[in-house]
Formats: C-alpha cells, sequence, structure tokens
C-alpha cells in the first residue's frame, strides 16, 4: 500500500470535520473521494498533506507513519498536493512558479527535464512562461497549479477539485492528462465535485458524507449504486 | 469551504492596518481638503523655487545632508517594508536593532578595538587596508549581532502570535521597542547616557566646486561657491544602493528570494512546495536587520554621538519611508526614504530645525489621507 489512512479523526475548532475515516490508495491507482460540499474531501487531503493536523488516528506513507510530519516535510518524501482553488503564486512569472515547484531538488538539469515534461503535457504553459500567474485563465491556473505540482516529481498525487470552474472541454482535457499522469506512474488521489468525471478516470472510489466514509468499491462498483446515481450522478 | 478561510485569518482578518475606512463626507469637504492640500503643495514649490533662485550653493548643500539621511533611511526601511511584506506585521522595534547596530560597533571600536585587528594581526600591512578591513570587520560583526538579535525577537515575541490578530503582534512589537529602549539603557548595558562615538576610522570633508574638487583641511578651506561633502556621505550612498541591488538579487534570482515572495502571497500553499516557512520568516528578520545594523554604524559614523533611544525617530521616519514609497515594496522603501531625507533636510534648512521631525509625520498623515497604499503599493491582494 501506497497511502494508509486508519481512523483519522480531524477538527476545526469545536467542529468535528473527519470522524474516523479510513482509506488507501495502493500504488499505481487512481482513487478518487467524492461527496457533497463540506463532507470532508479537501480536509481528508489536507491532513494527509501535513496542513492541517490530525486529532487521532493514523496516516502511513510507504509504510512510514507521518502523521505528525510538516507540510514541508511530506512533499520531499514525495507526497505532492495540488490544492483547491489552484493557488498559483500570482505575482511569480509561470517559469518562477514550475521552479517552486521543484524547491526540494537541487539537480539543475533535471529539473529543467522535468520543466520541459510539464510543457509536454501542458504546452500552453510554454508559451506563458515569462507571463505572471495571476495573468493566466482559469484553466491555464489549473495547468500550472499540476504542472508546478509535478515539478516536486511525486510518487502520489493529491488533486483537490482540478476541474472546478472549468469549461466542460477544458475539464476533458484536464482529465485527459490526469490519465496520462498516472499511465507514467503516478499514483492520484482525486477529490471532485464532478463525480461522473472522477469515476470515469478512478479505479476506485470513496463516498464521503459529513466527515465518514459511507460507501467504497471499485469506481464501477459505486457508480452503479443507485444511491450514488441518485446523490451524485444526477441520475434517477 | 470552511477550511480555507480558517488557515489565514491574518490575510483576511479586516482591511489593512494602514488603510482607512472610507470617508462618508460630502463632495464639498473633499473638494476643501483637495484644494488645502494643492495649497500646501504650492507653498512648498514656491518656497523652494525661491531658495533654489536665491542661493543655489545652500541649496545642493542642504540636498546633499538631505540624500544622507535619505539614503540611511533606506537601509532601515527595507527591514520594514520586507517583514511587512512577508508577516504583514510593522516591526516597530525595527528602529532599536538600528540602535542596537550602533551600540555593538561602538563597543567593538572602543573597547575592543576590533578595527586595528589587521594591523595586529598583519604588522606589516599597509594602514589604508589595514582601516578598510578593520572597519569592514565592525560593520559584518554589528550586521551579524543584529541579525542574529531579528531572529531571536521573532522567536520569542512574534512567532507565537503568528495567527493571533494582527493588533495583538504590533502591540508586541511595540512591547519589544520599548523593551530595547530601556534594558539598553540600564547601567550594566549600554547605560542612558549620550555616549561620543569612537569612529573606526577617520571621516574627511571635501569640497567640490567650479575650481574643481579636493579635500577640505585647516590649511585649504573650501574655496567660495564650492560645495562640501564628507567621505561618509559618499560611503553612505555606496552602501545603501549596492544593498538595494543586493536584495534585489536576492529577491529576484535566488531559491531563497522566490520562496520569499511566495511566503507573502500564500503560506500554506508555499508549504506544500516544500519550503519552510518559519526558515524564511526568520531568513527575512535576518536580513532586514543586517541593513539596520549597516544603518546603526554608517548614522552613529556620520553623528557621533549615541543612546539608547536613537532610533526612535530614524525608525519611525524610515516607517513613514516605508508606508510613503508603499509598504511591501522594495523599489518604494528606497523612494520613500528620498523624499524622507529630502523633505527632512529642507524643513530643517528653510523654515526650522525642530519642524523637520513634524514634518516626517505629518507626510505620513498625509500618505494615510491621499493614497494609504504608498506611491508603488497595490491595494490588497484579492484571493484567487
Amino acid at each position: 500500500m501506497l497511502l494508509e489512512v486508519n481512523d483519522l479523526h480531524v477538527y476545526y475548532g469545536a467542529i468535528h470535520a473527519l470522524q474516523g475515516i479510513t482509506f488507501h490508495v495502493d500504488e499505481g491507482e487512481i482513487v478518487t473521494l467524492i461527496g457533497a460540499n463540506g463532507a470532508g474531501k479537501s480536509t481528508t487531503l489536507r491532513a494527509v498533506s501535513g496542513l492541517i493536523p490530525a486529532r487521532r488516528g493514523v496516516i502511513r506513507y510507504k509504510g512510514r507513519d507521518i502523521t505528525a510530519t510538516p507540510a514541508e516535510e511530506i512533499v520531499r518524501l514525495g507526497v505532492c498536493h495540488v490544492p483547491e482553488g489552484r493557488r498559483i503564486f500570482a505575482p511569480l512569472t509561470v517559469r518562477e512558479n514550475l521552479e517552486l515547484g521543484a524547491y526540494t531538488r537541487t539537480d539543475k538539469a533535471e529539473i529543467e527535464k522535468s520543466m520541459q515534461r510539464v510543457f509536454a503535457s501542458f504546452p500552453r504553459l510554454k508559451e506563458r512562461i515569462n507571463q505572471l500567474g495571476g495573468t493566466l485563465s482559469g484553466g491555464e491556473q489549473q495547468m500550472l497549479a499540476m504542472g508546478r505540482g509535478l515539478m516536486s516529481r511525486p510518487s502520489l498525487l493529491l488533486l483537490d477539485e482540478p476541474s472546478m470552474g472549468l469549461s466542460p472541454l477544458l475539464v476533458e482535457e484536464i482529465f485527459r492528462i490526469i490519465k496520462e499522469i498516472n499511465s507514467q506512474g503516478t499514483s492520484i488521489l482525486l477529490v471532485e465535485q464532478n463525480a461522473l468525471m472522477a469515476l470515469s478516470v478512478a479505479h476506485r472510489a470513496y463516498v464521503l458524507e459529513t466527515g465518514t466514509i459511507v460507501l467504497q468499491g471499485s469506481a464501477q462498483e459505486v457508480r452503479e449504486n443507485p444511491q450514488v446515481k441518485a446523490a451524485y450522478l444526477g441520475v434517477a | 469551504m470552511q477550511q480555507a478561510s480558517a488557515e489565514q485569518p491574518i490575510a483576511v482578518l479586516s482591511a489593512d492596518a494602514l488603510s482607512v475606512a472610507p470617508r462618508q463626507s460630502g463632495a464639498g469637504l473633499a473638494w476643501i481638503g483637495r484644494g488645502f492640500l494643492l495649497a500646501l503643495a504650492a507653498l512648498v514649490v514656491f518656497i523652494l523655487a525661491r531658495n533654489l533662485l536665491d542661493n543655489p550653493r545652500l541649496f545642493a548643500q542642504i540636498v546633499i545632508s538631505g540624500l544622507q539621511l535619505g539614503f540611511v533611511y533606506a537601509l532601515i526601511a527595507l527591514g520594514y517594508t520586507m517583514v511587512y511584506g512577508i508577516v504583514r506585521l510593522i516591526n516597530f522595534a525595527h528602529g532599536d536593532v538600528f540602535m542596537v547596530g550602533s551600540f555593538v560597533s561602538f563597543f567593538a571600536v572602543s573597547r575592543f578595538s576590533l578595527h586595528t585587528w589587521p594591523a595586529v594581526a598583519f604588522p606589516g600591512i599597509s594602514p589604508d587596508l589595514s582601516t578598510l578591513i578593520g572597519a569592514v570587520s565592525v560593520i559584518v560583526l554589528s550586521m551579524i549581532v543584529c541579525a542574529a538579535l531579528a531572529v531571536v525577537i521573532e522567536r520569542v515575541a512574534y512567532k507565537p502570535l503568528r495567527n493571533a490578530p494582527r493588533i495583538t503582534a504590533l502591540i508586541t512589537a511595540i512591547g519589544v521597542s520599548f523593551f530595547l529602549e530601556f534594558f539598553g539603557a540600564l547601567n550594566f548595558v549600554f547605560s542612558p547616557r549620550f555616549i561620543p562615538y569612537q569612529r573606526p576610522f577617520d571621516v574627511y570633508a571635501y569640497w567640490i566646486g567650479a575650481q574643481g574638487i579636493g579635500m577640505v583641511t585647516p590649511q585649504t578651506p573650501a574655496p567660495d561657491g564650492s560645495i562640501t561633502f564628507s567621505s561618509i556621505f559618499v560611503i553612505i550612498v555606496v552602501a545603501s544602493i549596492l544593498m538595494q541591488i543586493l536584495l534585489q538579487w536576492l529577491v529576484k534570482r535566488t531559491k531563497i528570494g522566490k520562496a520569499m515572495r511566495a511566503s507573502a502571497v500564500d503560506k500554506p500553499t508555499t508549504r506544500l512546495m516544500g519550503v519552510n516557512v518559519d526558515r524564511v520568516i526568520s531568513f527575512t528578520f535576518a536580513v532586514g536587520a543586517a541593513f539596520a545594523g549597516l544603518a546603526g554604524v554608517l548614522f552613529a559614523i556620520a553623528y557621533p554621538s549615541i543612546h539608547t533611544q536613537l532610533g526612535i525617530l530614524p525608525g519611525l521616519k524610515a516607517f513613514v519611508a516605508a508606508v510613503l514609497g508603499g509598504i511591501g515594496s522594495i523599489p518604494g522603501a528606497l523612494v520613500g526614504a528620498l523624499i524622507m531625507g529630502q523633505a527632512e533636510a529642507l524643513t530643517a534648512g528653510y523654515i526650522s530645525t525642530p519642524m523637520r521631525d513634524a514634518v516626517a509625520f505629518t507626510i505620513l498623515i498625509i500618505v494615510l489621507l491621499v493614497r494609504p497604499t504608498g506611491i508603488f503599493g497595490e491595494p490588497e491582494r484579492e484571493k484567487a
């Protein structure tokens, strides 16, 4: 198991946001967490990447306990979190954003290679390389956020709502690239409100409701579950 | 989602600490205010023009003293603006770190004769080279001590308050400022007295005019109509400009500089890049304080009498300079500081000496009324 989360509890002040969730991601998988707004999907990713502390439970990555490891250390281990809302650095250029993605690495030649690989996936970024991040369109910003994440050469990519606010055409494009990244050997934990799209690329899925996992299984099984159909896929 | 707002209390807490609420007065009142400011500006231009035409030599002399002050303020203002840019804190203890810089160099020179170590270690060395290396050693020591002091202050006083309301940290900064002033005033620390400062090197005066350029000595006074300046003026200008360039390079070209700019925008996401944001913040405090330490030594050499409250006014004026230039903006700090230096020198020269401090804070009030974001400042960023 690449990532193993066991009985994870997270609080925001008095709010019990995650009430003991257990899930795992295997090597080479795309696993998706779906659920309504506020179900705790983003919270889960933030706990895994170390941005918020876990009150109880254990997070293991490659067998190592990373529950109390600070966020900046977790990146070095090979877990990269592409946060919700893209969070690119607006006053920095596209190149500088990508370079920051490679902050943990030191070999300049290798970093340059990774950058070329990112440009191969996202040719638009190459055209905009000296533009400020804040001047990019929403879709381009999403590409930059994902490209920046890939610059750390993660084994596990945590993607939070990559389709948010994008046109249907761009959503297709982003999901095509997610599959491509996965086929090159990066495991992906994908959080999405667009459950239909997420289930179409994922191998397995977990359904979150108010801080607990209510359903899990292969993407196929989850897609065919009648409650999921009614609640998340808009099928009566 | 609720998480996003929980994560960044500092950035979204309230309006910028420096900005004013939208004024609700009628258009008529606004016009009176604008008219008053325009009349004030016209008066200033008139006084300056008349004096410039009256006696251009004196005017140039005053501008030189303004430049000397301005470039010192620029060094201090960098620390205010860098720290504000990254942690949104106005570090009022910064002026006192500048004072500590002066004192460190005083003790290094007067008590330990650090400035003469090259001559002691290498007896054959040329006196000029010895002075140069000795003086640089004194300056570097002051910069290191100030940097270390600022890192300690940040760890002890500000870091525990990183997620507290901004006003809490601001009040703490004022507390730290008082602590440094009055702890420094203890007899076994710096003592409360004015102390004559022993310079690590001699300062010479030069004249420049129609007859060329030369050194001012008792035998050869400056010819009529020439302008005089001192060697420390040249050193201040050169050092300040060098530090500006160094800082630009640091922020724009280096990895830590990129991390600093990223931390200024979005700390949680910067951590996700693998950046230890706490270390970046410490580094920012250290760099700003090192500049203040350098300024402290140069200031003491230029105005060689030091005491524990010497940092208050230069510190506050550098703060005004940073606000005037647009706090958070590095070029703004330089431009604001040069304007402040001129305002102070011209006021002292043409109105009255005590007025110079009043003018500094009048500028602060006008900036906050007319353009709270300063010359280079941008309105508070929107969150993407």
